[in-house]
């Protein structure tokens, strides 16, 4: 099998060979459950990788055959629309036969029916499974159970991995656009993917946001400045100690940033312990036009979505032509999560470089070679 | 029952609180049925050739009373066998909780004859922290303390009014030290580490909290308050100031607070889920000192055996504890390695101070007292490896790390058990 030519190569750059290390030693992870266990260039290898899908969803005829005859699972076990949307068009447009299946939270919580789950999984001989789960770690849990490519769509307050990913190809496609306002040099041209020095402000629900966490991971290794603001309540502990900038007060923390990333404000935190009311949240941390004025003149505006409109944004600003990069996201966002998926099965499509090094048969099938899985101590498995 | 012969351990070191005696001038130390008789410097070779009479060759090792573990959540005999434990104060969380006279009296004949089990009575019913429990009748029952098991009682006018019926009981209440209302739903301590892994997390501050209330509680009282675990240098503070000023309490911890900080939580790793979560290494250092400056009391084990039903699990849905009982001696003795503590404290932390408060005959090697009688071997090197301990379940933190220090040999009321 062999990668299927894109229709039309003359659009934007393909991976530069010389940039990276040949095959698989470019991308050496049997999954993606975290941006915290990724190199900077890794990270960046996803983004170019993604530059060449971004280009193929935005022609009429959007399919290729790369990942034909693969199965594709998507187990969500926590209610989500836009990701597995976003995961199954993926999918689907790499060819790949996708199913997906939903479980409620409820029946999946008791112990030993994630581990039988993702063991029926592994049994159905999947080839890659996209998962979702309401608990921290889950996905590393059933990432060492199988044997196949696992993409984590969220874990608890843990990580995003691919939303952080959309969200820096995102910018990037902004900051190619873009000058300084001191007017020297492109973004995009200061350092490491244009992210070095780039200001950006995190807004919102930090504490129960496994977006923020997977952005601060991702941002941080690529040298971005990174602000983080929330009400006390809602910021966790200790997060000078992951490179960010804490801060109570919106105002003081938007001043001068490049991009402002807000986080959705869920329901069950605005009425309660947490905060007073949406309206009080609003008016603390809502991003107006008028707080909007205080950051960069160029400034982008972010929200993962959905959005609670006139809460944590306001539409006006949501919906700033030039300004707001919402809907860019959600497009970033399949073509992301195309490379990914293109990405973590070319061992299994034995894509010439990334098959496994020649390993003795009798050493089992344990790991699958992955040398981070080696490493990783295990609890009962 | 026919009465056990005369068991004569000779060549031993004897180790009490108030000193280990020399390896040159070995000691002998004699029990008549189930009771220690007495010691000696010389063997009584008329009295020991006689027929059926026992004599055990310590070889130099040394000779210390049976641990008594002040703090179990399942009664694991071979466990405790093999860590060097013959009596276990069983906490009240069982299903269904020790809340009941019944229950405490079938929890307490529950491992005789070769372990003892001394049920700890739940302070109320159902352990749900609203209505007393039936104490005096469970006291009759068979237990020797009062607690309040897993969890604190967030409702200071009941803490209050079990303290005042245990103090009237002249029984020890036994509190779990955790702020509800700021503990939530936490399976972490605040930091860095919680923060990223997305734990659900707690200040630390949460014990101190909890420590501070009860010990106004237990001063009002006239209460003996032991609290089992304190793990934070700020709960600490508050348990060295209240002893100086003379209120009756004591306090106890586990070796997971004095060997491990919260990174050993990382990768997610359940086996390290405890409750109180582990905390800071800053705290962790703070329990190490309280432990050579006197102000921690106990070791216990808090043993707490969990299958892959209830570890294999993301970690905020795992089952809290961790399989302390064949771990327990080698981390305390790990102590003296690291010039904290010497062997004689020791013998008060596992032995002779959880005796004291549940107020047993036990943990000393005194005439009089039950022949439960341990042979260390205080240097022997092991690795722990938990798909091979004798415990129910091997979720152990210390997984692959080599010990030093294991049983010889275990006697409990004269008869030699396990192994």
């Amino acid at each position: 099998m062999r990668d299927t030519p894109l229709p039309d190569p003359a659009q934007p750059p393909a991976v530069r060979a010389d940039q990276y290390p040949a095959g698989r030693a470019a991308f050496p992870h049997k999954d993606l459950v975290g941006i915290s266990s990724l190199a900077p260039w890794e990270i960046l290898y996803l983004l170019d990788e993604a530059e060449q899908y971004v280009a193929l969803n935005r022609q009429r005829h959007k399919h290729v055959d790369t990942l034909a005859g693969l199965t594709i699972i998507n187990a969500f076990f926590e209610n989500s629309t836009r990701t597995l949307l976003s995961f199954e068009i993926a999918g689907k447009r790499l060819g790949a036969d996708v199913v997906n299946m939903h479980a409620a939270t409820s029946s999946v919580k008791k112990g030993e029916t994630l581990i039988d789950t993702a063991t029926t999984l592994n049994a159905m001989r999947a080839d890659a499974i996209v998962i979702r789960h309401a608990s921290s770690g889950a996905v590393q849990l059933i990432a060492d159970k199988v044997d196949c490519p696992v993409i984590n769509a969220g874990d608890g307050r843990h990580e995003h991995p691919t939303q952080a990913l959309l969200d820096a190809l995102t910018m990037r496609h902004w900051m190619q656009g873009r000058i300084v306002p001191d007017g020297t040099k492109p973004l995009h041209e200061q350092g490491a993917g244009g992210f070095a020095g780039l200001k950006v402000v995190i807004c919102g629900d930090i504490l129960h946001s496994r977006v923020a966490r997977s952005n601060i991971l991702l941002l941080s290794a690529l040298g971005a400045q990174i602000r983080v603001c929330a009400a006390p309540a809602l910021m966790p502990a200790a997060m000078e100690r992951m490179r960010v900038e804490p801060f109570n007060n919106f105002d003081a923390a938007i001043a001068g940033v490049d991009v402002v990333m807000m986080l959705r404000l869920q329901q069950e935190r605005m009425a309660g312990s947490f905060i007073p009311s949406a309206g009080e949240y609003r008016a603390l941390y809502g991003l107006t036009p008028e707080r909007l004025a205080l950051a960069a003149p160029h400034a982008l505006v972010m929200h993962p979505g959905p959005m609670n409109r006139g809460v944590e944004i306001d539409s006006v600003v949501a919906d700033m032509l030039g300004r707001s990069a919402i809907t860019q996201q959600v497009e970033m966002g399949v073509a992301i999560r195309m490379a990914c998926l293109d990405v973590l099965t070319r061992r299994a499509r034995h894509v010439p470089g990334w098959r496994l090094p020649e390993r003795d048969p009798a050493a089992g099938n344990a790991a699958v070679g992955d040398p981070a899985a080696a490493d990783r101590p295990q609890d009962p498995s | 029952m026919k009465p056990a012969p005369p068991l004569t351990i000779t060549n031993g070191r004897l180790l009490c609180t108030d000193g280990i005696s020399d390896a040159a001038s070995p000691v002998v130390l004699l029990c008549q049925g189930d009771r220690i008789v007495g010691t000696s410097r010389q063997i009584d070779s008329g009295e020991t050739s006689a027929a059926g009479h026992r004599v055990f060759d310590a070889r130099g090792m040394v000779v210390m009373p049976g641990i008594v573990d002040l703090g179990v959540f399942e009664i694991d005999k071979p466990a405790f066998h093999f860590g060097g434990i013959t009596r276990a104060a069983l906490m009240p969380d069982q299903a269904p909780p020790l809340d009941y006279p019944a229950r405490v009296r079938f929890a307490a004949a529950f491992g005789k004859p070769d372990l003892w089990v001394h049920p700890l009575a739940a302070a109320t019913r159902g352990l749900a922290g609203t209505q007393l429990a039936e104490m005096a009748l469970m006291k009759e029952a068979g237990a020797r303390a009062v607690a309040t098991g897993r969890s604190w009682i967030a409702d200071s006018g009941v803490m209050l009014r079990v303290m005042q019926y245990a103090a009237m009981l002249d029984l020890p209440v036994i509190t779990h030290a955790e702020d509800t209302g700021l503990a939530g739903d936490a399976v972490a301590t605040a930091g860095e580490i919680a923060t990223r892994l997305g734990l659900p997390a707690a200040p630390a501050e949460a014990e101190a909290l909890a420590i501070a209330r009860d010990l106004m509680l237990a001063a009002m009282s006239g209460v003996h308050l032991h609290i089992r675990q304190v793990t934070t240098r700020a709960g600490l503070d508050l348990v060295r100031k209240a002893k100086a000023g003379g209120t009756r309490v004591t306090c106890g911890v586990t070796p997971a607070h004095f060997m491990l900080s919260d990174i050993a939580m990382a990768d997610f790793r359940t086996f390290a889920r405890l409750s109180p979560p582990l905390r800071s290494e800053e705290d962790r250092q703070a329990v190490r000192e309280a432990l050579a400056d006197g102000t921690i009391d106990v070791i216990a084990s808090g043993h707490d055996p969990r299958g892959p039903e209830d570890k294999r699990l993301p970690f905020a849905d795992a089952a809290p504890g961790m399989a302390g009982a064949e771990t327990l001696l080698p981390l305390t003795l790990a102590l003296v390695r690291d010039g904290l503590i010497g062997l004689p404290r020791v013998c008060a932390l596992l032995c002779t101070n959880p005796a004291t408060i549940l107020g047993i005959a036990a943990g000393v090697l005194e005439k009089g007292y039950e022949a439960d009688v341990a042979i260390v071997d205080v240097d022997r090197p092991w690795i722990v490896d938990s798909d091979r301990m004798q415990a129910q379940a091997g979720n152990t933190p210390f997984d692959r790390q080599p010990l030093q220090g294991r049983t010889a040999a275990l006697f409990k009321g004269g008869m030699q058990v396990g192994q």
